[in-house]
């Protein structure tokens, strides 16, 4: 690749968000914006390669788009009146900037934030509003979101249609919520993002275990809200979770791809310098007042990371973290997490215990690691035959190869004679 | 700004008799929600309450001549739709806003934009 290649792809990678959200203000249009964009990425091919790399790329692409917007509006008024303005956006400012002047000239507006909030609108199905922060702020193509989340390429294409006509229909503004609206919405935000990292963490099917593809763009959105919302503890909880469960992704499979439990994991493995960045984000989001669900979740990571191993884990003082995070967030799966913890400070019958407790709700039922947290403990307890039930019913509804093989070794063992 | 339809679904029989006091609490409860709309910037263009699903006919087939007439709602659900209102909003934002402020106390409230035909199809 030449050094032109080179620079786009990474401008493609890192700027794609930066360079739209831009253009969609003097665009109005979501879909005109993202031609022009793509036009730039074209038009910057050839034009650096006579002229040479402009110093800051990502200015010289949008006012190459937004210029791009400007001039088609102008040329073609029915287009004008045709494509619906979306709300917060003015049409097409009446100049055109040249864009190798860009650097000097023009002040361009960071309009990602507005634009995670219109991708991330509670009036938009949780899987539209993945998709559509994964094709406007990330630049991934139709085709690289279906395969991430395997669905066919037309039906995720129609998912992506569909929530882009009812943004400029049902008129979802492009803005950043005001204030009394603005924790609710962000919470959704930094839903999607996580969704989008437990997903590439644990991918759903398939033989890896991991998508890095997906991680790494959950983690560079979580790193661009954190720059875009400095002050937000939830934000800055949200990437401290993010880096420490990342942290020990070299050792959460061997080399067989088997997956590897937490105190099974090669510790030396895990990865200091991410660790470090995450532990202090996590002391910054817990200092002053009740910290939100994702800082609760991101000190557990923390405290799971700095452990020296899995027995001299302060499983104490998870526990508390636990209580805390069911105070703000009432969840089965965080109880069922709770009782994990409870098994490690108490012993496996009360964890047991606790686990039954929440084992009937249904929100849990075809949640696969219920059966695998039951099966465990019961194996620790020594009721084989109970235990490989469990891991039976695991099994049947575990869908990632890599799980798939963990449990099936499980179940291998407890129904084997006692040693 | 915009025309959004809020539809008002909720369970029937809390209004099949209902007392005089819930009674004037709903109309209480609309009354505010009216004036709510206007100081909020926006306008009720119209509302209406609706019979209850008993009364309702369904006219079924298209435009054809084998049409078939029903009696009840087009469809049966826990929640029928018992009224309406027709708002101006800025946004959909608003509008929901708007639906959050208006009185459901046995169902909930659905936003519908609505189409602008003046422009030909969309």
């Amino acid at each position: 690749m030449n050094q032109v290649s080179q620079v786009l792809a990474d401008a493609h990678r890192r700027e794609w968000g930066f360079v739209l959200a831009a253009t969609v203000r003097v665009a109005g249009n979501l879909d005109l914006a993202e031609e022009c964009v793509q036009d730039a990425f074209v038009a910057a091919m050839a034009a650096w390669t006579r002229r040479g790399i402009p110093e800051n790329p990502a200015a010289w692409l949008t006012t190459a788009a937004r210029r791009r917007a400007i001039d088609l509006l102008r040329r073609d008024r029915t287009l004008r009146g045709k494509l619906p303005l979306l709300v917060g956006t003015e049409r097409a400012a009446e100049h055109g900037d040249d864009p190798d002047d860009a650097e000097e000239t023009s002040v361009i507006p960071d309009d990602r934030l507005r634009l995670m909030f219109t991708c991330c609108h509670p009036a938009l199905a949780l899987e539209a509003q993945v998709a559509l922060t994964l094709r406007l702020l990330c630049g991934l193509t139709t085709a690289e979101i279906a395969r991430a989340f395997l669905v066919s390429e037309p039906t995720m294409a129609a998912r992506i249609t569909r929530a882009k006509k009812k943004i400029a229909v049902a008129r979802i503004p492009y803005r950043v919520p005001p204030g009394h609206e603005l924790p609710d919405r962000l919470d959704a935000v930094l839903t999607v993002v996580h969704l989008l990292y437990t997903t590439g963490h644990t991918a759903p099917e398939g033989d890896r275990l991991v998508r890095p593809e997906l991680v790494e763009r959950a983690i560079d959105l979580a790193r661009m809200l954190s720059t875009l919302m400095p002050d937000d503890r939830e934000v800055r909880g949200l990437l401290a979770l993010l880096l420490l469960n990342d942290a020990r992704r070299a050792a959460r499979t061997d080399r067989d791809g088997r997956l590897l439990l937490l105190e099974e994991q090669d510790r030396s493995q895990w990865d200091r310098a991410t660790i470090a960045e995450g532990s202090e984000l996590v002391r910054q989001a817990l200092r002053r007042g009740r910290p939100g669900r994702f800082a609760i979740q991101a000190a557990i990571a923390a405290m799971h990371a700095e452990a020296p191993s899995y027995e001299a884990t302060d499983w104490r003082q998870i526990l508390g973290l636990y209580d805390a995070l069911l105070a703000v967030w009432r969840s089965p799966v965080v109880e069922l997490n709770r009782a994990v913890a409870v098994a490690m400070v108490k012993g496996p019958a009360a964890g047991l215990l606790a686990l039954d407790a929440v084992a009937g709700d249904p929100r849990l039922a075809g949640y696969p690691y219920l059966e695998a947290a039951r099966a465990d403990l019961l194996r620790r307890l020594g009721r084989r035959a109970e235990a490989a039930a469990a891991y039976r019913g695991a099994l049947q509804l575990a869908t990632n190869e890599a799980e798939r093989s963990f449990l099936a070794h499980r179940l291998d063992e407890v129904t084997a004679a006692p040693p | 700004m915009a025309q959004y339809l809020l539809l008002i679904y909720e369970n029937e029989s809390a209004y099949e008799s209902p007392t005089p006091e819930l009674w004037n609490q709903l109309m209480e409860a609309h009354g505010k929600f009216a004036q709510a709309v206007v100081e909020q910037g926006g306008k009720i263009l119209g509302g209406e309450a609706l019979q209850p699903t008993a009364t309702a006919t369904s006219i079924r087939g298209g435009t054809s001549g084998d049409q078939v007439v029903t009696d009840g709602p087009f469809v049966e659900t826990k929640e029928a739709l018992g009224g309406f209102y027709l708002v101006e909003a800025a946004d959909l934002d608003q509008a929901i806003s708007f639906g959050k402020q208006c009185p459901a106390p046995f169902g909930g409230i659905e936003v519908r934009p609505v189409m602008d035909t003046s422009q030909g199809p969309s």
